[in-house]
């Protein structure tokens, strides 16, 4: 789950990371009452949107009066803004952080993430911070310095202190660099983040190191020990059919095709797609049901899928482990009467109880086409849908 | 031969009161594994499923002379499951549990450090030597006896893939899922290495998937070590690039994790990729025939 970066920002805060005064605004009229709170001869009106690249594409606004704070909100409240993250849709801003301006010295990278070959958390440094970091890891990776942390011991102040002398920060203020560090690690930790990035962290021209932006992702495994995070969660960011699939705890990404998938198993949904595609068809959407559905979970999936206007047929392709086949036949049967299905259906059902679940379907009296292999369906259902 | 579990591994149920749980023991005694504990906290004393249940996994072992496990505990006590099997020294641990938070993971993988017990999973559907032993979720009845081993990140993947070699008359020796969590027990390397040295398995399949880079590691690992055919398929060839935020991920991940650097890596290795999961089966034949072990892999 990502969260904004003002809401990032008070996190931090709280662990005691430096980072500019601000606050969250939703009208010009708020922006610019945030502005002369602050008081600061410089003010950042910075668009909050779910992506990063805001700045380059210019979603990020310098103003030295409270007219250019209120001409900047105006200009940037509704727009939508279209980042190298954000797809070519783009996002549409609905809020802004006004934040007091700082004078940069220079700007540094780090970023918090689990590094899967060493099963621990990592913590990545740069002194070549800003836009470009990809590139810089990309060019000359030796710029990107990196500690690996012991979860029993979490981020020592050594290993904090190497990194920013690393990161070629003055000396004189690599303990407080450290300390920021330390601070950053037990945010990540105690929050179960996923990403903490900072790029950029600053130093000021009054020696401070600061973090400039946030970038969050939770985990979201253990969200239900996190109730505040939850709390933070933008609906407005999210697409409405994946906020409607996670309610039923759906792993549901849509997609710009026309055939609509319903299968078990991220590998199996990933490579029903790849069957699709391979046999020229195109999938609207990726839908793993999991292993513990119920009747109600398939309806729901079901009721998704054909809330796309795009889908122009579905394809349920099951091979039940944990996942019983009569359990989907009861679901797609319970499903296509409710909603009264009127696009073809090719269901293929192998695995635990896949006998009992195409008796179910024979009986139902739909027109349910069965099919016996994933080729077969995939061919099927592009057939049906030309 | 086989490997990891055989037709003499014991097991214990841990979490064996669930719903779930209780269902895949049932299927798991029906395809002639040796289930015989179970381990519910507090329920200790009752007997299900003619299997008698205990408190803890150490009192379990003690009582029963097991050697391996099976979790089904839900989420938030997985992690502690997992370390409680370790603690006790079994040999063998599989966690089927979806949803552990990664950094429960990080705490238990740096816990079993210097440990004997090998971890299969966690969110993994089991594994299953064949007409032996089944531990997990996979449906047993697909596999038969024979000389090719699987392993792979997707259940479902795996089940496709051992359903077309059956259906063309090649057995299997052990089908392993290690699971799609981004810290696990069991990688791709140790699998391989596994079935390097078992004198049963003379090719094998290995599915991947997007993310991660497992398959660019187990490539090299094979180019250098392998003496057996593998052949690959990658899931994921056609998803479009996931939503992000910031960079650290691909700097992390240094541009590899894509499933054209994953299928390069593998080309690279020797290791033949089945264009589509449908024909895993035919192109592991036409690899079987171009080594001459065709005949020797055909069982039924």
């Amino acid at each position: 789950m990502n969260i904004h970066e003002y809401q990032g920002k008070e996190i931090l805060r709280n662990y005691g990371v430096a980072v500019p005064n601000g606050k969250v605004a939703f009208s010009p009229d708020e922006a610019v009452k945030v502005a002369k709170e602050l008081g600061s001869n410089i003010t950042v009106v910075k668009a909050q949107i779910h992506a990063g690249g805001r700045g380059k594409a210019g979603g990020v606004k310098v103003a030295k009066n409270l007219d250019e704070v209120r001409a900047y909100a105006k200009d940037l409240l509704g727009k939508i803004l279209v980042t190298q993250q954000t797809g070519p849709q783009g996002k549409e801003v609905k809020r802004l952080y006004i934040e007091e301006g700082c004078e940069i010295k220079k700007e540094y990278y780090i970023s918090f993430i689990l590094d899967r070959s060493t099963s621990r958390i990592t913590v990545m440094g740069s002194a070549e911070g800003g836009m470009e970091i990809e590139e810089v890891a990309e060019k000359s990776p030796e710029k990107i310095f990196k500690e690996v942390i012991d979860p029993i011991t979490g981020l020592l102040p050594f290993q904090a202190r190497r990194l920013a002398f690393n990161m070629e920060i003055p000396p004189k203020l690599v303990n407080q660099a450290a300390k920021l560090m330390i601070g950053l690690y037990t945010a990540f930790v105690e929050k179960d983040a996923s990403i903490l990035e900072i790029n950029p962290l600053v130093l000021t021209e009054d020696d401070k190191i600061m973090a400039l932006d946030a970038k969050f992702n939770f985990d979201a495994n253990a969200l239900y020990r996190h109730p505040d995070i939850v709390e933070l969660r933008d609906f407005d960011e999210e697409d409405p059919k994946e906020i409607q699939a996670s309610k039923y705890d759906l792993n549901y990404v849509s997609l710009d095709g026309n055939i609509g998938c319903l299968v078990n198993g991220a590998g199996l949904a990933m490579a029903t797609m790849d069957t699709i595609s391979y046999y020229g068809g195109s999938p609207a959407n990726f839908l793993d049901v999991g292993g513990g559905a119920n009747t109600e979970k398939v309806t729901e999936a079901f009721k998704i899928i054909l809330s796309d206007p795009n889908v122009k047929g579905i394809f349920v392709n099951i091979f039940g482990g944990i996942m019983k086949c009569d359990v989907i036949a009861e679901g797609v049967v319970a499903a296509a009467k409710q909603i009264g299905l009127n696009v073809p259906l090719v269901v293929r059902l192998e695995g635990t109880n896949s006998a009992l679940g195409k008796e179910i379907l024979n009986k139902s009296g739909l027109n349910i086409i069965g099919t016996t292999s994933m080729a077969e369906g995939a061919q099927k259902i592009i057939e049906l849908v030309r | 031969m086989a490997i990891y579990v055989n037709k003499d591994t014991k097991v214990i149920v841990q979490g064996i009161t669930g719903e779930t749980a209780l269902f895949h023991t049932k299927q798991m005694l029906e395809y002639g594994t040796k289930i015989v504990a179970g381990v519910t906290p507090g329920k200790g004393g009752q007997v299900i499923e003619g299997v008698p249940v205990f408190n803890t996994v150490a009192e379990a072992k003690a009582a029963t002379g097991a050697n391996a496990s099976v979790i089904f505990v839900p989420a938030p006590f997985a992690a502690d499951a997992i370390m409680e099997a370790v603690e006790a020294e079994l040999e063998f641990t599989c966690c089927i549990t979806e949803h552990i938070p990664v950094l429960d993971m990080v705490k238990v993988k740096r816990f079993m450090e210097g440990k004997k017990t090998r971890l299969l999973g966690p969110n993994c559907p089991g594994l299953v030597t064949a007409e032996e032993c089944k531990i997990g979720i996979m449906p047993g009845y697909i596999l038969k006896k024979g000389h090719v081993g699987l392993v792979s990140r997707s259940g479902t993947l795996t089940y496709e893939a051992v359903l077309q070699l059956s259906d063309a008359g090649i057995g299997q020796t052990t089908a392993v899922g290690i699971g799609g969590d981004p810290v696990n027990g069991t990688n791709f390397v140790d699998v391989l290495k596994e079935f390097n040295e078992d004198p049963e398995t003379y090719a094998v399949v290995m599915i991947g998937e997007i993310g991660g880079t497992a398959e660019e590691e187990a490539a090299a690992w094979i180019k250098e070590n392998m003496k057996k055919p593998v052949v690959g398929f990658i899931a994921g060839q056609t998803a479009p690039p996931g939503k992000r935020m910031g960079h650290a991920g691909a700097i992390i991940s240094g541009g590899k994790g894509t499933a054209a650097e994953k299928v390069k890596a593998m080309n690279d290795a020797g290791i033949e990729i089945a264009p589509t999961p449908s024909v895993i089966g035919e192109t592991l034949i036409k690899v079987l025939k171009e080594k001459g072990l065709y005949e020797k892999c055909k069982t039924h």
